[in-house]
């Protein structure tokens, strides 16, 4: 039934998806199917997809209106919040445009806040999310919000949810994510099979397809096809093998892993938002109450904006040793309080914990800083 | 059997020649607006038969009959190491930028950190406030002899300019701010440097590295010994050069 394609126009077609995405949307809501507009991987995706609502992400990834967001907003602030504010109140980003509802969290307070502005403009639905991941109360906390964003969206679009639907978006949900975890383990083999470029484009584009079951099936598909080349002798050349961190990257900011490949490494494991921090874990499906699943699984989730945050670390530490990493990457927003004040800690996890070089780079959506992501990135490699 | 290594920085570019024991000849050229032929007049200068030649620095990628390109932090870790065996770190002031570079046992890099956001920490700031009293840096140490620095508290070049402007119009004597800069300079360098484990012997590099009033500031502020040499803003192109020698004894 499918046509056969070769790899690289796989890995293209996923790229594509954003790009596409639009008019995916556009067919989507001709479904007559919410659209539920999200900014965070907190954000329990199984309560939407339980009355057959999509979510996209909103994390803009362009400069592009960061100016149009400046009159409202402070200049020195993550460029994810002013150009996603930017998006959405110069109504030039066609995913916002389709969002029914926008949902946040209490992640950073620049988001916090940004989301009091947006919901001026864009009905927004704030979750409270607690600190102290491992706490009781921040459990139960949690566990509410969760139930409160189900009310809420049962009252928008006039529907009830209920927990059999819940059981079923809980199970799609972790075949997406199995099929997405066997794809990004691709990143062991060593040699490697390919590139952290196309890693990023599938799993970047990925997020931008709207019919679940299809994403699986092409995933599992492509997963298999690549065992299947690298079985035959399909093979890249040997390279320091880099593992990708910080702050939410994807979009523009290929930049790095361009920066990375093109100087003579290889990414073979993202840790960020794009990446593993939200898939590695599964909702557990044998808890008979969904929401205390669902709270448990999203409380898991290694961000800085956590404290304490020993997640990260976990994780961290356990793709280091299982994707035979050389050396670690971070990429870190400019004005991203969390993130860059927990460098020094990563840093310091990675330098004598785990033994192995670490260099972290400020970044941000714009082009200017090819050049110097380009020497620091080379000079990184030649160290190692 | 000879290398050459070539440094395209943004004001000069430099370029020597190595024997694999001794650098035997060097030059040094305005940048100016275009690296490419800076460097190729470099090249012309310096040439023998089949030696290998490594480029460096900013416009590495522009000499076309170079061997191999390799990055000015590991060149500058390499050539400093050859100028002084002794040393366990770098620290570099440019006109554009400021790097700190750790050493390994083996002379190898083992860290580095790199500051080009900031133009408050570079040479470009002292540059702009030495325009502003009308002196030459070339007469510094003579000019900030026996003054002691005024405090300047602004963190960032543009800020401080303006406050250097009124504590003129305050009748603060300009050795005096001239010594402030240069301790503003060197608290924030050794500041930035402290981010990494250093210790040991530093070499330091870079326009400012010559003049000795710096170097003592820095050294103070940074409590470690700081050594420099008078052809250390070749170091860059001696690196270069002597990786380019290691690389062709090797095949
Ligand atoms: S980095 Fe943290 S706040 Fe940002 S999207 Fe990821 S989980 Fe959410
Ligand atoms: S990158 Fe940092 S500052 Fe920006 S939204 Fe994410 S956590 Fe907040």
């Amino acid at each position: 039934m499918t046509i056969r394609k070769d790899l690289p126009s796989i890995f293209d077609d996923f790229s594509e998806a954003r790009r596409n995405g639009f008019m995916a949307a556009k067919n989507f809501k001709e479904t007559d199917r919410p659209m539920i507009g999200t900014f965070c991987t907190f954000m329990p995706q199984e309560i939407p997809l339980a009355i057959g609502a999509a979510t996209v992400s909103l994390c803009a990834t362009s400069d592009e209106t960061i100016e149009a967001a400046e009159k409202d907003l402070p200049r020195n602030l993550c460029p994810l919040i002013k150009s996603s504010y930017g998006f959405g109140k110069t109504d030039k980003c066609p995913f916002f445009y389709f969002s029914d509802l926008v949902v946040g969290e209490t992640t950073c307070d620049g988001k916090r806040k940004m989301f009091e502005m947006m919901g001026e403009f864009k009905p927004v639905h704030v979750m409270q999310l607690p600190q102290g991941p491992d706490q009781q109360h921040a459990h139960l906390v949690w566990k509410d919000e969760i139930i409160l964003l189900k009310e809420t969206i049962e009252k928008q679009f006039n529907v009830t949810i209920t927990e059999e639907q819940i059981k079923e978006t809980i199970s799609i949900k972790n075949r997406e994510r199995k099929a997405l975890k066997e794809f990004y383990e691709l990143g062991k083999l060593n040699p490697p099979a390919i590139s952290g470029m196309d890693i990023l484009k599938v799993l970047y584009g990925s997020t931008f397809k709207f019919e679940k079951e299809d994403t699986i099936n092409e995933l599992t598909e492509l997963t298999a096809r690549v065992k299947e080349e690298y079985v035959a002798g399909k093979k890249l050349e040997s390279k320091p093998r880099i593992l990708v961190t910080g702050c939410p990257i994807g979009g523009v900011t290929d930049k790095l892993v361009k920066a990375i490949e093109d100087n003579g490494g290889v990414v073979v494991f993202y840790e960020n938002c794009m990446g593993a921090k939200a898939i590695e874990d599964l909702v557990d499906e044998s808890n008979e109450d969904v929401y205390d699943a669902l709270a448990e699984k999203y409380l898991k989730i290694g961000c800085s904006c956590m404290s304490p945050n020993k997640a990260r670390f976990e994780m961290l530490g356990r793709a280091i040793d299982e994707f035979q990493v050389d050396a670690v990457v971070e990429a870190v927003l400019q004005a991203c309080h969390t993130y860059a004040i927990e460098t020094a800690t990563v840093k310091d996890f990675v330098n004598n914990k785990k033994n192995k070089p670490y260099i972290s780079v400020e970044t941000d959506y714009s082009t200017s800083d090819i050049g110097q992501l380009n020497t620091r990135m080379a000079a990184f490699i030649e160290m190692l | 059997m000879y290398s050459i290594g070539i440094d395209s920085g943004s004001a000069t570019t430099k370029g020597v020649l190595y024997d694999g024991e001794k650098i035997i000849d060097k030059v040094i050229v305005p940048t100016g607006a275009n690296p490419r032929r800076a460097m190729e007049a470099i090249y012309d200068k310096l040439y023998r038969e089949n030696a290998y030649t490594v480029t460096t620095g900013y416009g590495r990628a522009l000499l076309k009959v170079a061997d191999k390109q390799v990055t000015e932090i590991t060149c500058h870790g390499k050539g400093a190491a050859f100028l002084d065996n002794q040393i366990s770190a770098i620290i570099d002031i440019g006109g554009q930028d400021s790097k700190v570079i750790l050493l390994d046992r083996d002379k190898n890099i083992k860290d580095f950190l790199m500051n080009d956001k900031c133009a408050a920490g570079t040479g470009r700031f002292l540059e702009v406030i030495m325009r502003l009293l009308q002196e030459d840096l070339c007469d510094f140490d003579d000019y900030v002899s026996g003054a002691s620095g005024t405090k300047i508290s602004s963190m960032c070049a543009v800020f401080a300019e303006s406050e250097v402007v009124s504590l003129l119009a305050q009748d603060v004597s300009g050795p005096s701010v001239a010594m402030g800069i240069i301790e503003s300079i060197s608290q924030r360098t050794a500041n930035f440097a402290k981010k990494l484990p250093i210790d040991g012997k530093v070499f330091f590099s870079g326009g400012l590295a010559q003049i000795e009033s710096i170097r003592k500031t820095m050294e103070k502020e940074l409590g470690l010994e700081m050594t420099t040499h008078e052809d250390a803003q070749f170091a860059g192109a001696i690196g270069a050069a002597v990786i380019g020698y290691q690389h062709m004894s090797r095949k």
